[in-house]
């Protein structure tokens, strides 16, 4: 084969149906305010593990809706549980325990 | 799909097309990528139609390409530019008439800006002076050359030796059409059909028998992109963009992709064959590809011209399915003949894409 | 005294509660509409946010206690409207005339036609249809199913369609399509529990009161899903559903998603007849077309015309309760005028 010095690239574009939504579906079960998350980023702004390392709550809740799991699992064991985003979010959603939720999944332990 | 909401907007997206008297300007790269279009183009406007239409060798390149790999600026554009009116101004025309779609988008690009802001048409005529002592014009009509053949696009119909359709199953023969970004989406109001639902290639497959196929990545840029191409390096993105293309047609099984500009039938029918190296790949029925063509080569085909004088035997993926399906007879042993029967040469056989 | 008479142009809901209250308060009343019945919008609404309530009651109240005194002209159109002394002469196509002591311009709005769109296929794509034509079908009953007779499984409402666009040629903010979008996913949900629906939003504008709350319990209790991510284009697949390109701007990436049925929230214009009406009186137009009082905080009924009055949407995107409240203090202001 020639040598061409240069490759097709790798499409950036999402495609919905190729998500998989069955992570946020057994997670939804187990803490129904995950759906009213409207990616404020309040619990990214006062988050401590935000500051030091790459890792944003607003960016795994939308992730885990979009299904991108493999997103989700590579951030979210940033999280220091401190609990200040669910001091913070105004729309009520149970942070902490929806980041406990989503570990608890990923290790394979099955929620619902 | 609606086709009478297709009919709505195209009746909304007219523009004027000169009728005669055509000063015509080549493009710099059409002559190497496939070398018989725009003779071919000539040849139906003087010996079929008995227009009028001049050249001038001393015009330029537009910069056009130059423009878009941002290394002409654009005053030197807009100069080069008022030179080429100038020419045409010279030898008694009005209507311009590009080969080029990224040269007509640039001289639409030019006339528009020269009309909200007359100071840059003033400065572009002071430049012009300057460098060449030239008098400034500007042409009354500007046409991409597709426009002219869509316009008389009944007249080829009523000579036309062969239909597109299948000449076994009397059915139209299905195309894909790819306008060429510059043709209408910077000025929707200068394409025949605006830029969502492009008519001008639309028209000539109807016109001559053929079915189009309206595909979802349709819209989609052939990924030349000018300094994607110029660098070797970026040249996947250029690749990719293609890609993007066939996947989306190929499940409607097209029989041709018809092309509007220098660039596109470039890379898509090039990118084919190194898609079918890269993965294997290739999108017609078997390991055939999609043939690519140009509006003026469909129209050489369509009026019976020999394949291999219109320059078909330099596409990278072969015509002969469309040949066969059109039904046209012709001669295989002389596809890599020149003029005077002269041995052109056979290149090497690719791996992976049928090639004849 | 004689008793005074005020034309009121336009029989939607400012025009009707501005009669019913002008005569109430003892004025002679010329309602003039150019349509042949009056209800304006509401004729072909089911139902209205934020509560659902159907749109049927409010023209019932309406027409309740509708004083018999009303003139009421439907498919009137003005020709022409020329001034004796304190009095307005109107002169309509049918050619009548009439003369009035005020004018109250109730002429409202129109929808975006959302043809003029292209690239999302309003017209060319069979599964395509707009805010209004899903409002129909709720009204009319009709079963919700793609042009080839499926379920839809996936539906999205596109937001801002002909609104905040400039290249439709439009400034401004609709307002109620944000809130009639989640109310309509909503209903779609009650209707097909199994469909996953989405809303592409720029930004959601959940002005009124109860509104927010509709939005959070579509979001919880329905699933809608919003995507915020304006619509780039759409195109037909060879099933008939519609591939959308938008930016999921969260993620910050291209996104592609097919829908079996796309519904276009089209924005809020103002109508012919404001357009005409404006025109043939003169008044001050503002720059998206909608006429244009005389100072928005303080005299929002009055317009450079001296007893020409404003009402209702003609001004611009508003509500019911705006819309109804309008038109009963410009009644207060009309009366003050004539008794003055």
């Amino acid at each position: 084969m020639p040598r061409w010095g240069y490759k097709i690239h790798e499409d950036r574009q999402v495609i919905w149906e190729e998500g998989d939504f069955s992570l946020v579906e057994r997670i939804r079960l187990a803490e129904p305010s995950l759906c009213l998350c409207i990616s404020c980023g309040t619990c990214a702004s006062g988050c401590t593990a935000a500051q030091f390392t790459d890792f944003s709550l607003r960016r795994v809740i939308i992730q885990l809706q979009r299904g991108r799991i493999e997103e989700v699992r590579q951030e979210i064991d940033r999280c220091m549980l401190c609990g200040k985003c669910i001091l913070t979010c105004p729309r009520g959603v149970n942070t902490r325990h929806l980041v406990l939720c989503i570990r608890k999944e990923l290790s394979g332990d099955v929620l619902y | 799909m609606k086709i009478e909401g297709k009919k709505r907007l195209w009746q909304q997206y007219q523009k004027e097309i000169a009728g005669d008297r055509y000063f015509y300007v080549r493009s710099c790269v059409r002559q190497n990528f496939f070398p018989g279009a725009e003779a071919v183009f000539l040849k139906i406007m003087q010996d079929e139609l008995g227009k009028d239409v001049y050249e001038n060798p001393a015009h330029t390149s537009c910069t056009g390409i130059g423009y878009h790999c941002d290394i002409v600026p654009f005053d030197t554009a807009m100069t080069v530019v008022a030179r080429q009116f100038s020419l045409m101004a010279e030898a008694g025309y009005e209507n311009f008439v590009t080969s080029c779609i990224t040269s007509f988008g640039l001289y639409s690009e030019v006339l528009e800006t020269w009309n909200h802001f007359p100071e840059k048409q003033e400065q572009a005529a002071r430049f012009l002076h300057e460098a060449t002592g030239r008098p400034f014009a500007r042409p009354s009509n500007v046409s991409h050359a597709s426009d002219i053949i869509y316009k008389y696009r009944h007249e080829i119909a009523a000579r036309a030796q062969y239909r597109l359709v299948n000449s076994l199953t009397g059915e139209p023969l299905k195309g894909v059409e790819h306008i060429g970004c510059h043709y209408a989406k910077m000025f929707p109001s200068k394409g025949v059909g605006g830029a969502e639902y492009p008519y001008v290639l639309v028209g000539m497959i109807e016109e001559w028998g053929g079915e189009v196929v309206d595909y979802p990545e349709r819209r989609h840029c052939c990924g030349f992109g000018f300094r994607h191409y110029a660098v070797r390096a970026n040249r996947g993105y250029s690749l990719s963009c293609s890609r993007k293309k066939f996947e989306s047609m190929q499940p409607y099984k097209p029989d041709f992709i018809l092309t509007n500009c220098p660039g596109c039938p470039m890379f898509l029918d090039r990118w084919q064959y190194v898609i079918s190296e890269m993965e294997g790949k290739t999108y017609g029925p078997g390991n055939e590809g999609i043939p690519v063509l140009t509006y003026e080569e469909l129209a050489g085909l369509v009026l019976g011209y020999d394949p291999w004088d219109i320059g078909l035997q330099v596409h990278q993926v072969s015509v002969e399915p469309l040949l066969k399906k059109m039904g046209i007879a012709y001669d295989p042993d002389g596809k890599y003949l020149g003029p005077g029967g002269k041995y052109l040469g056979r290149p090497e056989n690719p791996a992976n894409i049928y090639f004849v | 005294m004689m008793t005074k008479t005020v034309a009121v142009i336009g029989g939607g809901p400012a025009g009707m509660e501005a009669s019913k209250e002008l005569a109430f308060n003892g004025f002679q009343v010329v309602l003039l509409e150019s349509g042949a019945r009056l209800g304006g919008h509401m004729n072909q609404w089911d139902r209205l946010f934020p509560n659902k309530r159907p749109a049927g009651e409010i023209l019932e109240s309406l027409y309740r206690n509708f004083p018999g005194s009303i003139t009421v002209m439907t498919e009137t159109n003005i020709t022409s409207i020329g001034r004796n002394a304190d009095r307005f002469i109107l002169r309509t196509a049918g050619r009548d005339v009439i003369e009035a002591d005020a004018l109250l311009v109730c002429t409202g709005f129109r929808v975006f036609d959302a043809i003029l769109k292209e690239e999302y296929g309003y017209g060319i794509y069979d599964n395509v249809i707009t805010s209004v034509d899903l409002e129909q079908w709720f009204k009319e009953k009709r079963p919700v199913l793609t042009s080839h007779g499926r379920v839809p499984a996936t539906v999205g409402f596109i937001h801002c369609v002909g609104s905040r666009d400039e290249k439709s040629g439009n400034l401004h903010c609709s307002k109620v399509c944000c809130v009639t979008a989640v109310k309509q996913a909503v209903e779609l949900k009650e209707k097909l529990p199994e469909a996953r629906i989405f809303c592409f939003y720029m930004d959601l504008r959940m002005f009124g009161l109860g509104y927010e709350e509709l939005y959070k319990e579509s979001q919880e209790k329905y699933r809608i899903q919003f995507i915020r991510g304006r619509l780039s284009e759409a195109f037909e697949n060879m099933d008939g559903s519609l591939m959308a390109k938008v930016e999921d701007t969260l993620t910050a990436k291209p996104l592609r998603i097919n829908l079996d049925l796309l519904v276009l929230m089209v924005g809020f214009l103002p109508s012919d007849g404001t357009a005409a009406i404006g025109s043939l009186l003169g008044l001050t137009f503002n720059p998206n077309g909608f006429l244009q009082p005389r100072d928005g905080h303080l005299q929002p009924h009055d317009t450079e015309q001296q007893g020409v009055f404003l009402a209702g949407s003609c001004k611009g995107p508003k509500n019911l309760e705006e819309t109804l409240a309008d038109a009963r203090s410009a009644v207060l202001r009309i009366r003050q005028y004539l008794t003055n």
